[in-house]
C-alpha cells in the first residue's frame, strides 16, 4: 500500500460547547482527487483550515507524506508541498497576475532574502509563473493588476498560484463557489486536467462537479466522516442518500 | 526606604493611575467601537484642565469650576468631532494619526494664545484640602484620596452601566465586532457619538481633578496621552477592564520605578552615578514592562476584538 | 513598483535643483543651513517611506532612530572620536540596532498596536535621552566639531556638506528603491497587502518585515548623524514623539508608497513650517490646520497631485 500524501487521525476541535470536528480520520493516497462533501455547517471549513494549518486542532493528528505536521504553522506546511486555494479569493491585487503567480514560485527557488536584483527581471521565475498562468488559462492577463480582474479570473488565479507552488498536495476550498455554469465547466475541465500530475484535496457543494471529478469521496456530517469511498459506492450508500443526497440523483 | 515612604508613593501611584484610567477608558472605547485613532485624546483632559482653572478663578469656586468644565469639555469634544473626526473614521489609520496630531499642534498652540505659556496655579477646594493621618506618622493629602475616591467611583459606574445597561452591552458588542452592530440595524452613528462623547467628558474631568496638584500648561495632555495608549495596549485595546488594571499597573510602575530606581541602583553603584541610572532605567521600566508583556501577550491582557 | 518618467519627473528636478541651489541664489548660511535640514530629514522620510509604503508598517517612533544616529556623534564627540570611519559606522549601528530590538517585539504585533508600540518606544528613547547628564540631558548637547573625514575638517564647508547631505540622500533613495524591487521587496510588498496569502505561499513575514525595520532604522540613524553635523548640537528633543509625527507626515504629503515623495514632502514641510515661523510665533495654528486639509484632501498625496488635478483616480 504507497503511503498516503495526506493523512488525518483522530481530529477534534470544539468552540466552546460545539463539536465541530469530531474523530476525523482520513488517507488520501497520491494522485488523483479526493473530495470532501457535507451540508453546511458539516465543518468542511473548519476541517480545511485545520489540515492547512490557519487552526490547531484541540486533538489528533495529521501527517503530510508520513511526517508529523500538527504543530506547524501554515507557511511551514506550504513550504512543505502543501498549497491551498481560499474559498474567498486572497490574492494580491496591487500585483500583475504574473507577478502574483512569480511569488509562489519565488518561495520554493532558494532564498528571498536578496536585496539586489529586481526580482522582476528573474526570467526562470517568471517563465515557470507564465507555465501556471496558462494551465488555468489566464495567460492573456497576466500583465493586469489582480485588482483588476473579474471574479472568475481572481479564481482562476487562486488555483494558478496554488499550482505555482508545485505541489504535493493541492486543497481547493470550493473552488467553484458562486461560479456560474459557463465558469463551473471551465474550472472543472481545468481539475481534470491536472488530475494526473497532482494530488487534489477537493472541498464543494456542487455535487454534479463532485461526481464528475472525483476518485474519492469522503461525507461530513456534524463533524464527523459518515463515510468515505468511490463515488458509485457514496451515491448508493443509505446512510449518506438519507442524510444528504436525499431523493436526488446525483 | 520607610515603610510610610513607600505606602505614599504606592498611593501617589495608585492616585496617578486612576487619573490614567479615566484618560484611558475613552481611549480604549474610541478605539474599540470606531476603530479611530484619536491622538488628540490627550488635548481633552488638557481642555479640561483649562477650562476648569479659568472657570474656577471666574467663580471662585473650585466645585462651580468643575460643574461648568465638564460640560464645556464635552462641548468643545463635539466640535472637533464634527469638524473633523466625523470625516476620519472611514479613513485608513495613518491618516487618523496625523489629522488627529494636527489638532494637537492646533489646540496646543491655541490654549498657549489664550492662556499663555506659564502653568496656570488652580487653588485646591478647601474642602479637600489638608492631610490626614491614615497611619502613625503617615500624613496623606487629602486631595489626592479624594481623587482616588472618584476615579474609582466612575470607574464603578463605568462598568456598571458598560456591563449592566442595554447601551452598554451595544458598546460592548461594538467594540467586539463594529460592522456586526451595524448590520444588525443599530444606528451605529450615534452610537459613536455617545461613545466619543463620554469618553471626552471622561478625560475632561481627569483633567480638571488633576488641575489643583499637576502643572496646568500647554502640551500636558501629551504625556498623559502617550500613557494612556501604553494602559490600552497592555490592557487590551477595547477592553475597560483591561483599560482599569493596565492603569492601576502603570501607575505604580511609574512612581515607585521613579522613587524606588535610583535607591536600586545605589546596591550596586556609588551615589551619583546611581542617581543618574536610576532615573533613565526608571524613566524605561513602564516601556520594558510593556515591551515583555506584549512579547508574551501581543493582543493585551484582556483582548476583545473578534470582528 | 513601476517608475514611469511623469512620476519621477517632479522629484528629479526637486534633486537637481537642490544640486544646483548654493548657487541659484541659496547660497547664504542661513539658506544653506535650512537646504541641508531638508535634505537630511528628507533622508529619513525616505527610510519612513520604505517601511511605511513598502513593508504597511506604520512607525510613530522614527525619530528615536534619528536620535540614535544624533547621540551616537555627541557620545563618541564627548569620547574625542570625529574620525568618520568610527562615526559613521556606529552611528548606524546604534540605530539599527534599536530598531532590531525594539522591531523584533513590535512587528510581532499590528494595525492599531503596532503604532502605539512604536510611540512607546520612540517616548522611551526620548526619556534616556534627557536623563543622560553626561552628556547635557533636557539642554542637550554642543558639539566641540563636526565629524572629520580622514582626519581633514571637511564637512565644515558649507558647500561640501550640502553635497554630502544630497549625495547620501540620493543613495538612500537608490538603495531603497533597489530593495523594494528585489525579492525581499516583493515579499514585504506581497506582506503588507496580504498577510494570508504570503504565508499561504510558505513566507514568514516576520523576519522580511524586522530586517526592514532594521535597515530603515540604519539610514536614519545615518541621516542623524548628518544632523547633529548640520546643527553642531544635539537635544532629546530631537526624539520627541512630534518630530516623530513631523516625519509621517512628510511621507503622507508626499504620497504613500513614493519613495521620491518622501522628498517632496520633507521639502513642502520644512519650507511651509519656516516660512509660516517668520509670518507669527503662533504659525502652528495655521499649520495644524494645513496639516489637517492636507490629510482630509491630498490623497495620493504631493507626488500624486499632477495625477489627481488631471482627474485621474488616484489610490489614496
Amino acid at each position: 500500500m504507497v503511503e498516503p500524501i495526506l493523512e488525518l487521525d483522530g481530529l477534534r476541535k470544539h468552540f466552546g460547547g460545539l463539536a465541530v470536528t469530531e474523530d476525523v480520520s482520513l488517507q488520501v493516497p497520491p494522485g488523483g482527487i479526493h473530495a470532501i462533501i457535507g451540508p453546511n455547517g458539516a465543518g468542511k471549513t473548519t476541517l480545511i483550515h485545520q489540515i492547512s494549518g490557519t487552526l490547531r486542532p484541540d486533538a489528533g493528528r495529521i501527517l503530510f507524506g508520513g511526517r508529523d505536521v500538527t504543530a506547524l504553522p501554515l507557511q511551514r506546511r506550504a513550504r512543505l508541498g502543501l498549497a491551498r486555494s481560499f474559498q474567498i479569493t486572497c490574492v494580491l491585487p496591487g500585483f500583475t497576475a504574473l507577478e502574483n503567480a512569480a511569488l509562489a514560485v519565488q518561495a520554493r527557488s532558494g532564498s528571498s532574502f536578496r536585496f539586489f536584483r529586481p526580482a522582476a527581471s528573474e526570467a526562470a521565475l517568471n517563465r515557470q509563473a507564465m507555465a501556471a498562468l496558462e494551465q488555468v488559462g489566464l495567460a492573456s492577463r497576466a500583465a493586469t493588476p489582480a485588482g483588476a480582474l473579474s471574479h472568475g479570473e481572481k479564481r482562476q488565479l487562486e488555483l494558478a498560484i496554488a499550482l505555482a507552488m508545485q505541489p504535493r498536495l493541492l486543497l481547493l476550498d470550493e473552488p467553484l463557489a458562486g461560479a456560474g455554469p459557463e465558469e463551473t465547466e471551465r474550472l472543472v475541465s481545468i481539475l481534470r486536467g491536472l488530475k494526473g500530475a497532482y494530488t487534489i484535496l477537493l472541498v464543494e457543494h456542487d455535487m454534479q462537479a463532485v461526481f464528475a471529478l472525483a476518485d474519492r469521496i469522503s461525507v461530513l456530517l456534524y463533524g464527523r466522516v459518515l463515510a468515505t469511498g468511490e463515488p458509485d459506492a457514496i451515491r448508493g450508500n443509505p446512510e449518506v442518500r438519507a442524510a444528504y443526497l436525499g431523493e436526488d440523483d446525483a | 526606604m520607610s515603610t510610610q515612604l513607600l505606602l505614599v508613593q504606592a498611593l501617589n501611584g495608585l492616585q496617578f493611575g486612576v487619573l490614567l484610567f479615566l484618560v484611558a477608558a475613552g481611549l480604549t472605547l474610541v478605539f474599540g467601537v470606531m476603530d479611530f485613532i484619536n491622538l488628540a485624546h490627550g488635548v481633552q483632559y488638557m481642555l479640561g484642565a483649562y477650562l476648569g482653572a479659568s472657570f474656577a478663578a471666574w467663580t471662585g469656586s473650585f466645585w462651580a469650576g468643575l460643574l461648568l468644565a465638564l460640560p464645556a469639555a464635552l462641548a468643545c469634544g463635539l466640535v472637533l468631532e464634527v469638524l473633523v473626526f466625523r470625516h476620519l473614521y472611514d479613513r485608513d489609520h495613518l491618516s487618523q494619526v496625523l489629522a488627529t496630531f494636527g489638532v494637537i499642534l492646533f489646540l496646543n498652540q491655541a490654549v498657549r494664545a489664550i492662556w499663555g505659556t506659564a502653568p496656570l496655579q488652580v487653588p485646591m477646594p478647601e474642602l479637600l484640602s489638608g492631610g490626614i493621618t491614615l497611619m502613625p506618622g503617615l500624613q496623606y493629602p487629602v486631595y489626592r484620596l479624594a481623587i482616588l475616591g472618584a476615579g474609582l467611583a466612575t470607574a464603578g459606574l463605568l462598568w456598571l452601566l458598560v456591563e449592566r445597561t442595554r447601551v452598554g452591552a451595544l458598546v460592548r458588542a461594538g467594540a467586539t465586532n463594529a460592522p456586526m452592530v451595524a448590520a444588525l440595524g443599530v444606528d451605529i452613528r450615534r452610537l459613536f457619538m455617545l461613545v466619543f462623547g463620554f469618553g471626552a467628558m471622561l478625560a475632561g474631568f481627569a483633567g480638571v481633578m488633576a488641575a489643583p496638584i499637576l502643572s496646568v500648561e500647554p502640551g500636558m495632555g501629551d504625556t498623559v496621552l502617550i500613557l494612556a495608549f501604553v494602559v490600552i495596549v497592555i490592557g487590551g485595546i477595547g477592553s475597560v477592564r483591561g483599560a482599569f488594571l493596565a492603569a492601576l499597573l502603570v501607575g505604580l510602575i511609574e512612581t515607585l520605578g521613579r522613587s524606588l530606581m535610583p535607591d536600586l541602583m545605589r546596591l550596586f553603584l556609588a551615589p551619583s552615578p546611581a542617581r543618574q541610572a536610576g532615573a533613565a532605567i526608571a524613566s524605561m521600566l513602564v516601556y520594558i514592562a510593556m515591551a515583555a508583556i506584549l512579547a508574551v501577550r501581543p493582543q493585551g491582557l484582556f483582548p476583545v476584538r473578534t470582528g | 513598483m513601476r517608475f514611469r518618467f511623469g512620476e519621477s519627473a517632479l522629484p528629479l528636478l526637486v534633486l537637481a535643483l537642490l544640486a544646483a541651489a548654493p548657487f541659484l541664489g541659496f547660497g547664504e548660511s542661513w539658506a544653506m543651513t535650512l537646504l541641508a535640514r531638508t535634505m537630511i530629514l528628507a533622508m529619513a522620510a525616505v527610510s519612513l517611506s520604505f517601511v511605511l509604503g513598502g513593508a504597511g508598517l506604520i512607525s510613530l517612533g522614527h525619530a528615536a532612530m534619528l536620535g540614535f544616529g544624533a547621540y551616537a556623534v555627541v557620545i563618541l564627540d564627548d569620547a574625542g572620536i570625529t574620525e568618520a570611519a568610527v562615526v559613521v559606522p556606529v552611528a548606524i549601528a546604534a540605530a539599527a540596532g534599536f530598531a532590531l530590538l525594539t522591531g523584533a517585539v513590535a512587528i510581532r504585533t499590528s494595525g492599531v498596536h503596532f503604532i502605539m508600540i512604536t510611540l512607546a518606544f520612540g517616548q522611551m528613547a526620548f526619556f534616556t535621552a534627557a536623563s543622560l547628564a553626561g552628556y547635557g540631558g533636557d539642554d542637550g548637547y554642543t558639539l566641540y566639531s563636526r565629524t572629520s573625514l580622514g582626519g581633514t575638517r571637511w564637512l565644515e564647508d558649507r558647500l561640501v556638506f550640502h553635497y554630502a547631505c544630497l549625495g547620501l540622500l540620493v543613495l538612500s533613495l537608490l538603495l531603497c528603491r533597489m530593495l523594494l524591487a528585489s525579492r525581499f521587496g516583493r515579499v514585504l510588498r506581497a506582506a503588507k497587502e496580504s498577510s494570508l496569502r504570503v504565508r499561504a505561499v510558505g513566507f514568514d513575514p516576520y523576519p522580511y518585515r524586522l530586517v526592514a525595520y532594521g535597515i530603515a532604522g540604519g539610514i536614519a540613524g545615518l541621516a542623524g548623524m548628518m544632523l547633529a553635523n548640520a546643527t553642531e548640537f544635539v537635544a532629546p528633543s530631537y526624539l520627541a514623539w512630534q518630530r516623530s509625527g513631523d516625519l509621517l507626515f512628510m511621507v503622507i504629503l508626499g504620497g504613500v508608497g513614493s519613495l521620491h515623495g518622501a522628498v517632496l514632502g520633507a521639502l513642502a514641510f520644512v519650507l511651509v513650517e519656516e516660512w509660516l515661523g517668520h509670518i507669527t510665533e503662533h504659525w502652528r495654528l495655521i499649520f495644524g490646520p494645513l496639516l489637517i486639509l492636507a490629510v482630509l484632501f491630498l490623497r495620493g498625496g504631493l507626488a500624486g497631485l499632477p495625477a489627481q488635478l488631471a482627474g485621474v483616480r488616484v489610490r489614496g
